[in-house]
């Protein structure tokens, strides 16, 4: 913003609040007392005959006026308003939202704390810590695995014991900490159309499901560049990320969109969370999600 | 033309009022009584092991005797305050300022104030003597003395009501060893601070100068309407001493109903903004009248239609409303308190993930359900799902919720895709305590299969 303003605006705001609070003092001081022609009223006469009396207010009013324009400049003095000046006090939306992070940590630090002294495993049994696990996952997962961990199309599903990049607690915490980014290159051009739905067919055949045992036969025969991430059995490979082709589980649909899958490729990403979450969190966390399956 | 410089500020001149005795003082110190046994005992009740009445706002919930309040329940504090508005409303329309006269805590207090500063410094005109002396050491001990009583009060008055915010035993230890956290000191000296000055400084200023209700009451005011009022008819012309005769009025002019005036008028002019109806006139006057052996009553609670010499009507439409409006809300908040049930369930749909595939056909959606258990026992409930055609919950039905807690529980919900059709079905989750089947709350949501 200061590229478009100049200083000369700060200044011009703050002398123009400065002399009009003190012309209010300057006013209040000058129409305490006036003259009066020994007439009662103020001299306004409303629909033809109402007219109002100059009763006094009361001293101690007269002595709020005051006190509302010396909190006033107070006010200006401590606290930012007055064009760019930034107050005694120093305060400001930030430094608020600092304090008030500092005192939940001070509230809610020891509990993490007792929670990151505990193995996951161990945690991963203790009721108390998975409650809060459970309302860090509700805040910071369930957007894309679902309240219940469950997932949807395209976001895995944290509650079986299929994991694209294993499901150890160290595995875990390492997803969480770092993401993931998984890619499946696009093999359209490499299979051709014809062989894109050929090896839909041999996958068809390893994971169990009906399937044309000609096409398959012709899939099976180019699955060997398959192999180099999915593995000569197709169980995958959790290094790569690479998922099981032998269950019946597939992230991104089970239907003609396993031909797209082969024939365009996929890139899927999981966010680290190593600048969102401190380790303490994320420990508990993990907890949490190995729960989820290990029941 | 003659040309005066006039103020337009004016000093607050100091009022005196004479101590009085009757039916009516008795009513006043009766109802001080009344509210400050409450005020300052409840807070010191306790019920089921915890405070009887205690405002915790720090987790928002809000104890009364067996009942616990939720910010979700804000709308029986709107529904109090309807009814505090509309009972205000009737009383005025049939009575005046019976509120401003008996009950409200600026003339509460600034009797109370007043009893302590006539048991120190005696009563009017010791009072208007001490003010208008000098200062002396008598006058300042005196001074101190009432002052430091008056703080004292004032500084036990504003713990008290912190002491509805914050348990009050605790506070006391708090006060006690020097270390109440800095809302709780601001407010027990703020509040202080307002009972002290009010009650002891400003008393009718807060009448004639800052109360609202004091100037909008003239709205609720007829002709048939209560007001205390002098009976000029019998009393003028008003006169004292031995010359008095026949011609006189009752009226001795004794002025003891203008010294009693906490406001500082005279009643004998008629009805003014500044009464606040307090009857200390009336008082006072049946007392001289007694004396004179005249009978009581020059004055006297009437109405303007009676001193004209008709029959005061009470009935009157505006009273009618007032009150079959109050009758109602009273009724309806009775209904509804009778009948709350507690727990409270709100159901959020996923909203990213909006329906799922799982094997064999079926498709699943998620739901939080927030399980608000507002009774102080934990409790087990069951959750069911209907109006969904072969739907079912696929989730643990039990949810286990402590005592004034809530918990946030994932559900899942299933149908088959084929018998439910693609589409947004209408479905209700109904949460039933498993331990009284009473204790039910039915939500809607929708079921979304794509």
């Amino acid at each position: 913003m200061s590229e478009f303003t100049s200083s000369f605006w700060d200044y011009f705001v703050g002398v123009i609040t400065l002399v009009s609070i003190a012309a209010c003092g300057l006013l209040l001081w000058m129409q305490s007392t006036h003259r009066a022609s020994g007439s009662e009223t103020s001299g306004h006469v409303w629909d033809e005959d109402i007219r109002e009396y100059n009763n006094p207010l009361p001293r101690w009013w007269m002595w709020l006026f005051y006190l509302t324009i010396a909190f006033g400049f107070l006010y200006l003095l401590l606290y930012p308003g007055l064009g760019s000046f930034k107050g005694t006090l120093g305060w400001s939306q930030i430094t608020q939202l600092e304090e008030e992070n500092a005192q939940a940590q001070a509230a809610f630090g020891p509990m993490y704390e007792r929670f990151a002294a505990k193995d996951v495993v161990a945690l991963s049994k203790d009721p108390e810590a998975l409650a809060a696990g459970q309302k860090l996952f509700l805040n910071n997962c369930a957007q894309c695995h679902a309240s219940d961990g469950g997932g949807s199309r395209g976001f895995p599903n944290l509650t079986d014991r299929d994991w694209l990049w294993g499901g150890t607690p160290e595995a875990i915490k390492a997803s969480i900490t770092g993401g993931r980014t998984g890619v499946m290159p696009p093999m359209g051009e490499a299979l051709g159309g014809q062989g894109v739905k050929d090896m839909r067919h041999y996958l068809m055949q390893l994971s169990g499901n009906a399937y044309d045992s000609i096409r398959a036969a012709y899939g099976r025969e180019k699955f060997v560049v398959c192999a180099a991430c999915h593995g000569a059995d197709g169980k995958g490979n959790p290094a790569l990320g690479a998922p099981n082709l032998t269950d019946k589980i597939w992230l991104h649909g089970s239907g003609e969109e396993i031909a797209e899958t082969i024939a365009r490729g996929r890139t899927n990403q999981m966010p680290a969370h190593k600048d969102l979450l401190s380790p303490s969190k994320i420990h508990l966390l993990t907890a949490y999600v190995y729960s989820l399956s290990a029941k | 033309m003659k040309v005066d410089v006039v103020e337009l500020y004016e000093i607050r001149k100091a009022i005196h009022p004479r101590d009085v005795h009757g039916w009516f003082a008795a009513w006043r110190w009766l109802l001080v009584w009344a509210t400050q046994l409450v005020f300052y005992g409840a807070a010191w009740l306790p019920w089921n092991g915890r405070q009887a009445v205690l405002f915790d706002i720090a987790h928002r919930k809000f104890y009364i005797f067996g009942l616990v309040f939720w910010p979700q329940d804000i709308i029986y504090l709107t529904v109090l305050l309807i009814i505090a508005a509309l009972s205000l409303f009737l009383f005025t329309a049939v009575a005046g300022r019976l509120w401003c006269g008996y009950a409200c805590p600026q003339t509460v207090y600034t009797e109370i104030f007043m009893w302590i500063e006539r048991r120190i410094e005696g009563d009017r005109n010791a009072r208007i003597k001490l003010d208008a002396s000098g200062l002396s050491l008598k006058k300042f001990i005196l001074k101190a003395e009432k002052h430091g009583i008056w703080a004292a009060l004032a500084l036990w008055t504003g713990f008290t009501f912190v002491g509805y915010f914050t348990p009050i035993r605790e506070l006391g230890a708090e006060v006690l060893a020097l270390r109440t956290g800095p809302w709780e000191t601001f407010w027990i000296l703020f509040y202080g601070f307002a009972t002290y000055g009010n009650a002891g400084w400003m008393r009718e200023q807060v009448c004639l100068h800052m109360c609202p209700y004091a100037r909008f009451q003239s709205a609720m005011f007829d002709k048939d309407t209560m007001i205390i009022t002098y009976d000029g008819a019998r009393g003028e012309p008003r006169g004292k001493g031995a010359g008095r005769s026949d011609q006189r009025g009752d009226c001795v002019d004794c002025s003891i109903c203008v010294q009693v005036c906490p406001t500082g008028i005279d009643i004998r002019d008629g009805l003014q903004y500044q009464c606040i109806g307090c009857a200390a006139c009336i008082d006072g006057c049946d007392q001289v009248m007694q004396k004179v052996g005249r009978p009581k009553g020059l004055i006297r609670y009437s109405t303007e239609r009676a001193l004209e010499g008709k029959a005061t009507r009470i009935l009157r439409p505006r009273v009618l409303i007032y009150a079959a409006i109050l009758a109602g809300i009273v009724l309806a908040a009775g209904a509804g308190l009778w009948l709350r049930v507690p727990l409270k369930v709100d159901v959020i749909r996923d909203r990213a993930a909006i329906s799922r595939e799982v094997e064999g056909g079926l498709v699943e959606n998620v739901y939080r359900l927030q399980v608000m258990n507002t009774t102080e026992r934990a409790r087990s409930y069951e959750v069911a799902v209907a109006g969904l055609p072969a739907g079912a919950l696929a989730s643990e039905p039990r949810v286990h919720v402590g005592a004034t807690d809530s918990r946030m529980v994932p559900v899942r919900v299933r149908a088959d895709r084929a018998l439910a059709g693609q589409g947004t079905h209408d479905i209700v989750f109904s949460i039933r305590a498993v331990d009284d089947e009473n204790v039910a709350v039915q939500e809607k949501s929708v079921f979304i299969v794509r």
